[in-house]
């Protein structure tokens, strides 16, 4: 359809609706802890019933500790990717401070040759920071790590020989980095929580923008998006698309889905207040976060749909990737949440934008 | 103001709005940072450190902690200084200078600001809630934050500051007193009245033993 003489459309990008995971360890029926190896099938089986349920992406992101045992989500990907031939998989995020950004790009570059060109790689650094000390680096170099392995990885993605020097790793110089990606690199995301140096070193190397919005206001990263486009124009990059990660939770109704949620939400937030020292969330400040000016995505299909797309459109996203899973929800609960994701938020979301926001 | 990460901005943000006339600074060029502060707060104005707190009535300091080792407290002589930093070993990893069971961060961020007058406040509101949660004084949900410091012309000029850009101030007579402001402490990241942060610091005060 064309439309003569109208206005120059802002660049869209298509809409793509992913789910993440962080792999906490479930329960079994009797509320017994699940065995770690017994946690990574399971997760395995969910990006398969996501594959099948219509979802976009899916996404494991890298922790270290015995309540999250995710730490080679690469590997659990790869079986996701060997039983699948639609979904995308990628990381949520990958820790790349403190590994090495040539074994993160080999790892990636294999996971996208094994599933066909599906894998795509968010670098972060989360909100885990187990892997510091486990790997021997100091949490009061973290900027400078990433910023250099950063730089190091959109060298990697250019492709072979590599020339590379700094401070963090070995200099490579005309080095072969296997294996060569089919078709150009893959999708490269920077994940950001709030530092407006991330936004602009996502722009600087041409990587797109996930924001991850945890708490508080969503509409309050709108600025954040803005910067990432400008900053874009001002490198003289093409526009790259802004994608939001945050967690939540489905069930048939919303008193289901809360009533689910809210004890492990409550158990997991308690647990990381007494470590970093801030407030457990009470009753009215869960309200809040689930309303619609708070930062979680919990309730009914439809509750979550709006959601969705209002915030996509107040933060001009095209990409959602919602984190579901808390402490020790169980696995059917989560497996009746993708459903319910894949097979009626999904579609309801792009019906919402489509009358939003009519693609030319 | 001092940093422009997750924090600077944000304050920069809200003190444009309640009219202050604001520099900012990070670690280096200005140049670095203009996109940043014309963004995300427009209004304001990217310095050097060293031009952006030379004539400032009150310079407010939001850099990583492990990065105030390395700055240079001359800067900062004779200026009126908040300190909205926190030590979070959890996230941002041990630092030996605030491994101190017996002094707040923001004593020993005095001690070494030497030459300025040193108040704690903005450390225990997060950035993500600094915007959203201002409210017109006299307002009934309006929320309460701490302003702790030794020198209590100081605390009132930070406490004025508070109350112009939307905020209930809650003083707190001594640094050491606004260690109840800390990461761990009842009223950090919480969202509180005035008389509610009032009445939390009394209980906590009677528990501990602290005045």
């Amino acid at each position: 359809m064309t439309t003569p003489a109208a206005a120059p459309e802002p660049t869209r990008f298509p809409v793509v609706l992913g789910l993440d995971t962080f792999g906490d360890r479930t329960s079994d029926r009797n509320g017994r802890a699940l065995s770690h190896a017994q946690t990574i099938r399971n997760v395995v089986e969910e990006g398969v019933l996501a594959d099948r349920s219509g979802v976009d992406f899916f996404g494991i992101g890298e922790h270290h500790t015995s309540d999250i045992p995710m730490s080679a989500a690469d590997v659990v990907l790869a079986a996701i990717a060997a039983r699948t031939t639609r979904i995308r998989v990628g990381s949520a995020v990958t820790v790349l401070s403190s590994d090495d950004p040539v074994r993160v790009f080999q790892r990636y570059s294999t996971l996208n040759a094994l599933s066909g060109g599906r894998a795509e790689v968010v670098l972060g650094r989360g909100s885990s920071v187990d892997s510091f000390p486990l790997f021997g680096y100091n949490l009061a170099d973290y900027e400078a790590l990433f910023e250099e392995k950063t730089a190091l990885f959109a060298e990697l993605l250019k492709g072979t020989p590599v020339t590379w020097e700094g401070k963090t790793r070995a200099a490579l110089h005309d080095q072969d980095v296997v294996p060569y990606t089919e078709f150009g690199p893959f999708p490269t995301w920077i994940g950001v929580g709030g530092s407006p140096q991330s936004v602009i070193r996502a722009a600087r190397h041409g990587f797109s923008l996930m924001l991850a919005v945890i708490g508080g206001s969503p509409a309050r990263f709108a600025p954040f998006s803005q910067l990432f486009r400008q900053a874009l124009e001002r490198f003289g990059r093409p526009p790259l698309p802004v994608g939001v990660h945050a967690p939540g939770h489905l069930a048939d109704t919303d008193e289901k889905a809360e009533s689910e949620f809210w004890p492990h939400y409550l158990e997991v937030l308690r647990r990381y207040s007494r470590i970093r020292g801030f407030a457990v969330p009470t009753k009215e400040s869960f309200a809040f976060e689930i309303g619609p000016e708070g930062a979680l995505y919990v309730g009914s299909p439809e509750t979550v749909a709006q959601k969705i797309a209002a915030n996509l459109i107040a933060l001009d996203a095209s990409r959602f990737d919602l984190k579901y899973g808390m402490g020790g929800l169980g696995h059917e609960s989560l497996m009746s949440a993708i459903s319910l994701y894949g097979e009626q938020v999904i579609p309801r979301v792009r019906e919402l934008l489509r009358s939003e926001r009519p693609t030319p | 103001m001092v940093g422009a990460g997750h924090v600077g901005p944000v304050i920069a943000r809200v003190a444009v709005a309640a009219g202050y006339e604001v520099t900012i600074a990070a670690a280096g060029d200005p140049k670095e940072i203009e996109l940043i502060t014309q963004v995300l707060a427009p209004g304001s104005e990217p310095r050097w450190t060293a031009d952006a707190v030379k004539d400032a009535d009150l310079v407010i300091l939001a850099i990583p902690l492990h990065r105030f080792e390395a700055f240079d407290p001359v800067l900062l002589a004779d200026r009126l200084v908040v300190d909205a930093m926190n030590y979070w070993p959890a996230v941002d990893g041990k630092r030996e200078l605030f491994e101190d069971a017996q002094h707040g961060s923001s004593e020993i961020v005095a001690g070494r600001l030497a030459q300025s007058r040193v108040v704690k406040a903005l450390n225990h509101i997060g950035y993500h809630e600094l915007e959203g949660e201002r409210r017109p004084s006299g307002s009934s949900d309006r929320r309460g934050l701490g302003v702790a410091g030794d020198d209590g012309q100081a605390v009132a000029e930070v406490a004025e500051v508070i109350e112009r850009i939307g905020y209930d101030a809650v003083r707190l007579d001594s640094l050491r007193a606004g260690r109840i402001l800390q990461p761990g402490g009842p009223v950090f990241g919480r969202t509180l009245s005035r008389a509610e942060f009032e009445r939390a610091v009394h209980t906590e005060a009677a528990a501990s033993g602290v005045r």
